[in-house]
């Protein structure tokens, strides 16, 4: 799965990030300051509640009449004299892609963030097709340069890295002599990117929103790279997923303000780009040549079911930026290129149960993704549903915990068997019990006092001191 | 007025003090208590572990042992958010889902019973010393209670309150998230730690033996002088 990042189990890639003093700091740092901003943004806007709930309707709208969205919008693409691909897969993507790139003989790419093209895994495909790809935005450029780092954050890809070890990376990778300082490292990489849009053949970006009464595609981003990904190359691929669609302008004022508000805390971005079709004549700028890729690889087995809403979504990692297990573990234990509570919803759904079954259960439901999400999807019931479908529809939990959960559904059905075990429990604990606390306990409680004390139970228990008190009551 | 007691498993079989102090304060509130011995768990390790079918039997149990309940009240945020999930669980069931709806409809979380229903927002207590309050994410979150327990905590005569930082962040409990990931669930935990130790805190209070467990736990396993407190026995300190 193309998706997929990192090698090892579950276990073993939290173990690595959670040792990672380094991402640990930038990843907490990142939060605080992310978060922050979006509720001061979100202040700022005011109604907050009343935006999230039109951001939730836009969305759940276009995704029930998706096929007449997705309709309308190659319909325009094509009048507008661009060409529309649907690919069911990421090898239909990436073969489509590749045939344009080859067919116009061209050497040199230069991109725009998009998460869809790391999900489809297209650069390696078109470095095998001998052509140089460039990315330009500059956390994706930070991690290319750096060995093809995968990106830990969908909106903040190099999140996880400091600017002391980037500019180690610059100095191992690049001809950089200068300091940590940002504008420096910046300044550095504006000049190589500069030559790389002046000389490359094929522009390719992803998309934030596609417009379908226009068959527009619109671009989000504050180093203004997209703008000259799309200005300067004579053809431009635009790759996008299947449900990142609104009906018309109007919804898409309302999305990016949701979006650039969530997302780093900004009423808008530096740049915020409406494109649509190829140059017209007349036109001193844009490409001669226009492509939209729509890229299925999965989302379409989603509609209709009880995962559908995490189709809402619109990329804004506000729940990663709230999540308080991305906090220690950072993005690269996902083993996803997404990560964080959409991550571990999206994942499972994409990738598969056998790669990602772990993810769902790596979150206390806690919430605060679903508090935070700008269109309201409940993050945490998804979980939970994912939780569900692996125990009774997969049948993938351990047996242990399957008979352990029998034995308490059991119990607590029962105020019999409830009474009697819970009467049995503080000798059954007994041996494991020192001063009322047990240090060192078996069976599920060995990983609970792996590093916390777990109170003994008491030979009274609640309902016995109530019971004796009303007796007394009655005898006095 | 008479109050229905859901103690939880939890406090029934492990901090029965939670349970005590709850009894007194609210009968001390002019509360008659009344608590149905049938009573079990409200089912929610099986159910956020994925096995709905297990728990749903839980469910109904409690749903047909607090049937004749005028107000249910629990000491316990995540619970009561948990009895408050039942008619989503049993949406479309139509023997079940009234039923539900009832049992939701009536169930209240300890502090929110007594600042929203009986009114008071000072129970007369006194309890010298610094202390930070726990917000548990359910009850926060779930449930929506974020103001009752500090209007209550504010006329506590004594108590000096400093905030928790990064107190919306869960302390990692998260039931059985705690044991099945149990490494992550360290980190969380020692943050919360550290900061109630950063604040100085002498006492630290919840409204769920569930996190005050975990938090309570880990202080305990590192020597932290911390006291925890259920914000039932705080308001029960007279």
């Amino acid at each position: 799965m193309a998706m997929k990042i990192g090698t090892g189990e579950f276990k073993e890639r939290i173990e690595k990030g959670i040792h990672n003093s380094f991402m640990r700091g930038a990843v907490a740092g990142a939060q605080e300051r992310l978060r922050t901003r979006r509720l001061e943004a979100a202040k700022e806007l005011g109604n907050w509640e009343e935006w999230r709930a039109l951001g939730e309707e836009i969305r759940k709208h276009t995704l029930e009449n998706l096929d007449y969205y997705l309709w309308q919008l190659s319909e325009n693409v094509a009048k507008r004299g661009g060409h529309v691909f649907f690919a069911q897969t990421a090898e239909e993507a990436n073969e489509y892609i590749r045939d344009v790139v080859v067919k116009k003989n061209a050497k040199k790419i230069v991109k725009s963030k998009s998460m869809v093209t790391e999900e489809i895994h297209l650069n390696p495909v078109l470095e095998a097709a001998g052509c140089e790809v460039i990315e330009t935005d500059l956390g994706e450029y930070i991690l290319q340069i750096d060995d093809h780092d995968p990106p830990s954050h969908i909106v903040a890809p190099a999140l996880h890295k400091n600017k002391e070890q980037i500019r180690d990376v610059f100095k191992a990778k690049l001809d950089y002599k200068k300091t940590e300082k940002p504008e420096e490292l910046a300044l550095h990489a504006r000049h190589t990117l500069r030559q790389a849009y002046l000389t490359a053949d094929v522009g390719i970006t992803g998309c934030n929103f596609a417009i379908a009464e226009s068959g527009s595609i619109t671009l989000v981003t504050n180093e203004g790279n997209a703008d000259l990904v799309t200005a300067l190359p004579k053809t431009q691929i635009t790759v996008m997923g299947m449900e990142r669609i609104v009906p018309t302008f109007e919804e898409m004022e309302v999305l990016v303000s949701l979006l650039t508000r969530s997302a780093v805390g900004q009423k808008l971005t530096s740049y915020i780009t409406v494109l649509t079709g190829p140059r017209n004549q007349g036109e001193v700028d844009g490409p001669e040549e226009f492509h939209l890729v729509i890229v299925d690889n999965g989302r379409a087995n989603i509609l209709g079911t009880e995962f559908q809403s995490v189709l809402q979504c619109i990329r804004c990692a506000a729940c990663v930026n709230v999540c308080p297990v991305y906090r220690h573990i950072g993005g690269h234990s996902y083993g996803s290129i997404y990560s964080g509570p959409i991550g571990a919803v999206l994942s499972p759904l994409l990738g598969g149960y056998d790669d990602y079954k772990e993810l769902p259960y790596a979150s206390t439901l806690c919430a605060a993704c679903t508090e935070a999400c700008p269109v309201k999807i409940p993050l945490h019931d998804l979980l939970h549903k994912h939780r569900q479908a692996i125990v009774e529809r997969e049948g993938k939990a351990p047996i242990s915990e399957r008979l352990a959960m029998k034995a308490f559904g059991l119990g607590a059905a029962s105020s019999a068997i409830y009474k009697l075990g819970s009467k049995m429990a503080p000798s059954a604990m007994n041996p494991f019990t020192v001063n009322n606390r047990i240090s060192n306990g078996p069976g599920p409680l060995k990983a609970w006092t792996e590093i916390r004390e777990f109170p003994a139970p008491g030979k009274e228990r609640f309902r016995d001191w109530f019971h004796n008190r009303q007796k007394g009551d009655h005898q006095s | 007025m008479k109050v229905t007691l859901f103690v939880t498993c939890l406090v029934d079989l492990f901090h029965t003090n939670v349970g005590k102090a709850t009894v007194e304060l609210l009968e001390r509130l002019g509360c008659e208590i009344e608590f149905p011995e049938a009573q079990t768990c409200c089912g929610q390790p099986a159910y956020n572990s994925g096995y709905v079918k297990d728990a749903k039997e839980a469910m109904k149990h409690m749903i047909r042992t607090f049937e004749n309940a005028e107000y249910i009240v629990t000491p316990s945020g995540s619970c009561a958010t948990m009895f408050k999930e039942y008619p989503h669980i049993f949406k479309g069931d139509p023997q079940w889902e009234p039923r539900a709806k009832a049992l939701a409809d009536k169930t209240y979380e300890l502090t929110q019973f007594i600042v929203d229903v009986l009114k008071i927002e000072n129970v007369g207590a006194k309890l010298k010393g610094r202390a930070t309050y726990h917000t548990s994410c359910h009850m926060t979150r779930l449930l929506g209670v974020k103001d009752a327990p500090m209007r209550l905590l504010k006329n506590v005569e004594g108590l000096e309150f400093v905030p928790l930082p990064n107190a919306h962040n869960c302390c990692g409990f998260g039931g059985t998230f705690s044991v099945k990931m149990g490494p992550i669930s360290e980190q969380m935990v020692d943050e919360k730690v550290h900061h109630i130790e950063e604040v100085g805190a002498e006492y630290l209070i919840g409204a769920d033996c569930g996190c005050l467990m975990n938090i309570g736990g880990r202080m305990e396993r590192q020597g932290k002088p911390i006291k925890v407190m259920h914000i039932a026995e705080v308001l029960n300190i007279r």
